[in-house]
């Protein structure tokens, strides 16, 4: 019961008993224990049955092509799975590829967002433009930039390459985790901008005068009053990003199908491929349960860092 | 004085330039995507690529003329819809229990949700198909909804939370002490206060979940499968039909990009849990 709350209940009951206090608090805490315990349970269930099951798997050696030999081979699969050069190859993906799309989206986020909270003509137009690549659906992204955008021959990057003169790329080809990355963020720029663009608006207008008065330039006005403005939102935009970056899948599954060899493979895609390719349920497991470890490694460290900006507000 | 009058009108229309600049760049895909509909199929893939054309509308005919369209887009109305029905059911009780009967647990709750969205779905993946195929729910809406209720639901909880919290407790005090129960203070009271909050929770929610393609593509083949499956279909070989591919993509995504337009102030006040008003 948070203080606020005990005052309340004393101000209330001052007229009534100390234990009828006391019966109407539990009476309380009775209902609205009820009131979280659906969407506790739920969630509970949901994480520890598969987790469960997935630890029991990963013990298994248990391919779906050859059901009904099911032994026990204790961490064989982590052994496999681990020193399988398309782990090396996915964990350094999937690294390289939520670090990039965050640096660029809050990068771009901060910048763009600056600058429209300048004043010209037809900003709520630009503002609604800016925010749209979020609302797409990741493969509908993922085809356009691979059909439309990106295709050597007859895409719009390589009418413009070849507008300046330059050989057209094969991007997929050539920089094929470059692609990734810049199709990603494309998502995921929008989002910083919707987020920090309203951020800008809460900016407090006079202390921006007074230090231009002071004579600061718009450089240190950036650097030493808008900057530090936006840093718990940006902190929100670092921790929902990584929550949907950590499992990116239809821009890959869509475009590169994680090649060409493991280029483009992140860990989600490389148990993917394990699972319902190769029908590998027991190494499959195991992966999971490494980018399960790897994810909360992450979670635990982000929680730590902005979790407490979050609660502890107001 | 003059000069610097100009001075800041030069900025003015030079920022709006590079603003406008920035803007049409990053909806330019977009654009291409809407324009490439209305072209047939030869044009799409002409070289280089053509801005002017006839417009047609064939491509739109030919989708709904095949009825596969309607099944999946029904697909995609029914799983968001119910999704977030079900999530917002599961999601206010336990918002209003912890923004307004708040214990040392609450906040530990509150991060645990959230990191049970950090669990990547790729590492359930396996469990959850074969749970899935010995209850019947491979390929069923139901399981669908089952699915992003779930992964939902942590968001919501957080969303609707940050919302009822800024709820003055004496309002809810005094409707107690009229004598109203908890679920008439919800029904009567915290509803209508803060349905614009509510209502952006919802749109969210259902953005996430007509937009989610991880489950969708690997848990349907074809009765359940939603627009993202049907749109991820044209990923194959022999699938060149660029004109189509645009005209199913935009009729995917008008809905959600007109939601979304409406309704960006509300979102970004829940998205970011508050810490953007």
């Amino acid at each position: 019961m948070s203080i606020s709350n005990l005052q309340v209940d004393k101000a209330t009951g001052a007229e009534g008993s100390a234990s009828s206090v006391k019966s109407q608090n539990r009476q309380k805490s009775r209902i609205s224990l009820a009131m979280v315990s659906p969407s506790v349970l739920v969630l509970l269930v949901w994480m520890i049955v598969p987790l469960a099951m997935t630890i029991y798997f990963s013990l298994i050696r248990y391919n779906l092509l050859y059901p009904g030999d099911e032994p026990f081979v204790g961490l064989e699969n982590y052994y496999y799975f681990l020193t399988d050069e398309g782990f090396a190859a996915g964990a350094f993906n999937t690294l390289y590829l939520v670090l990039s799309v965050l640096a660029i989206s809050v990068i771009f986020g901060v910048l763009i967002a600056v600058l429209v909270d300048n004043d010209f003509w037809g900003r709520g137009i630009v503002r609604v433009l800016l925010i749209s690549p979020f609302f797409i659906m990741p493969t509908v992204t993922a085809l356009v930039w691979k059909n439309l955008l990106l295709h050597p021959v007859s895409g719009v990057f390589a009418a413009v390459w070849r507008f300046f003169g330059a050989q057209p790329v094969d991007w997929f080809a050539e920089y094929p985790m470059g692609a990734i990355i810049m199709i990603v963020s494309w998502q995921w720029v929008p989002f910083a901008v919707l987020l920090l663009m309203t951020a800008m608006q809460s900016l407090d207008q006079e202390q921006k005068d007074a230090a231009r008065l002071d004579g600061a330039g718009p450089l240190a006005i950036f650097w030493h009053i808008t900057l530090p403005h936006l840093m718990r939102p940006i902190a929100v935009v670092v921790m929902i990003e990584t929550i949907f970056l950590l499992s990116v899948f239809a821009e890959i599954f869509t475009t590169t199908g994680g090649g060409p060899g493991y280029a483009t493979t992140n860990l989600a895609f490389l148990i993917y491929t394990q699972a319902l390719l190769q029908f590998d349920v027991g190494m499959a497991s195991a992966g999971g349960l490494v980018a399960v470890i790897i994810a909360n490694i992450a979670a635990f460290i982000l929680i730590r860092i902005i979790g407490k900006n979050l609660t502890d507000k107001q | 004085m003059l000069t610097l009058k100009q001075a800041r009108q030069l900025r003015t229309v030079l920022l709006g330039t590079l603003g406008w600049l920035v803007a049409l760049i990053i909806f330019f895909p977009i654009f291409w995507m809407i324009l490439t509909s209305f072209k047939t199929e030869i044009e799409a893939f002409s070289s280089p690529p053509q801005l002017f054309f006839m417009p047609t509308l064939e491509n739109y005919i030919e989708i709904n003329s095949r009825s596969s369209y309607l099944t999946y887009a029904w697909n995609s109305v029914v799983v968001s819809f119910g999704s977030t029905f079900i999530g917002m059911l599961l999601a206010v009780p336990a918002a209003y229990s912890m923004a307004f009967f708040e214990t040392k647990r609450t906040k530990s709750t509150l991060l645990w949700m959230l990191s049970t969205k950090m669990l990547p779905p790729v590492g359930v993946l396996v469990p959850i198909y074969l749970l899935f195929k010995d209850f019947g729910l491979l390929d069923t809406r139901t399981g669908l909804i089952i699915i992003y209720t779930l992964i939902n639901l942590p968001i919501m909880v957080w969303m609707i939370y940050t919302y009822f919290k800024e709820i003055p407790k004496d309002i809810l005090e005094a409707a107690r002490l009229d004598g109203a129960t908890p679920i008439q203070e919800i029904v009567r009271v915290l509803l209508p206060i803060s349905k614009g909050g509510l209502a952006s929770t919802v749109l969210l929610a259902l953005i996430l979940s007509w937009n989610e393609a991880f489950w969708s593509l690997n848990l349907t083949a074809s009765t359940a499968a939603p627009l993202t499956a049907l749109v991820a279909s044209y990923s194959s070989p022999e699938g060149l039909f660029w004109a189509k591919l645009s005209a199913v993509s935009t009729l995917a995504c008008a809905p959600i990009l007109i939601f979304g337009w409406l309704s960006q102030k509300q979102l970004v006040r829940g998205l970011s849990f508050g810490a953007v008003k």
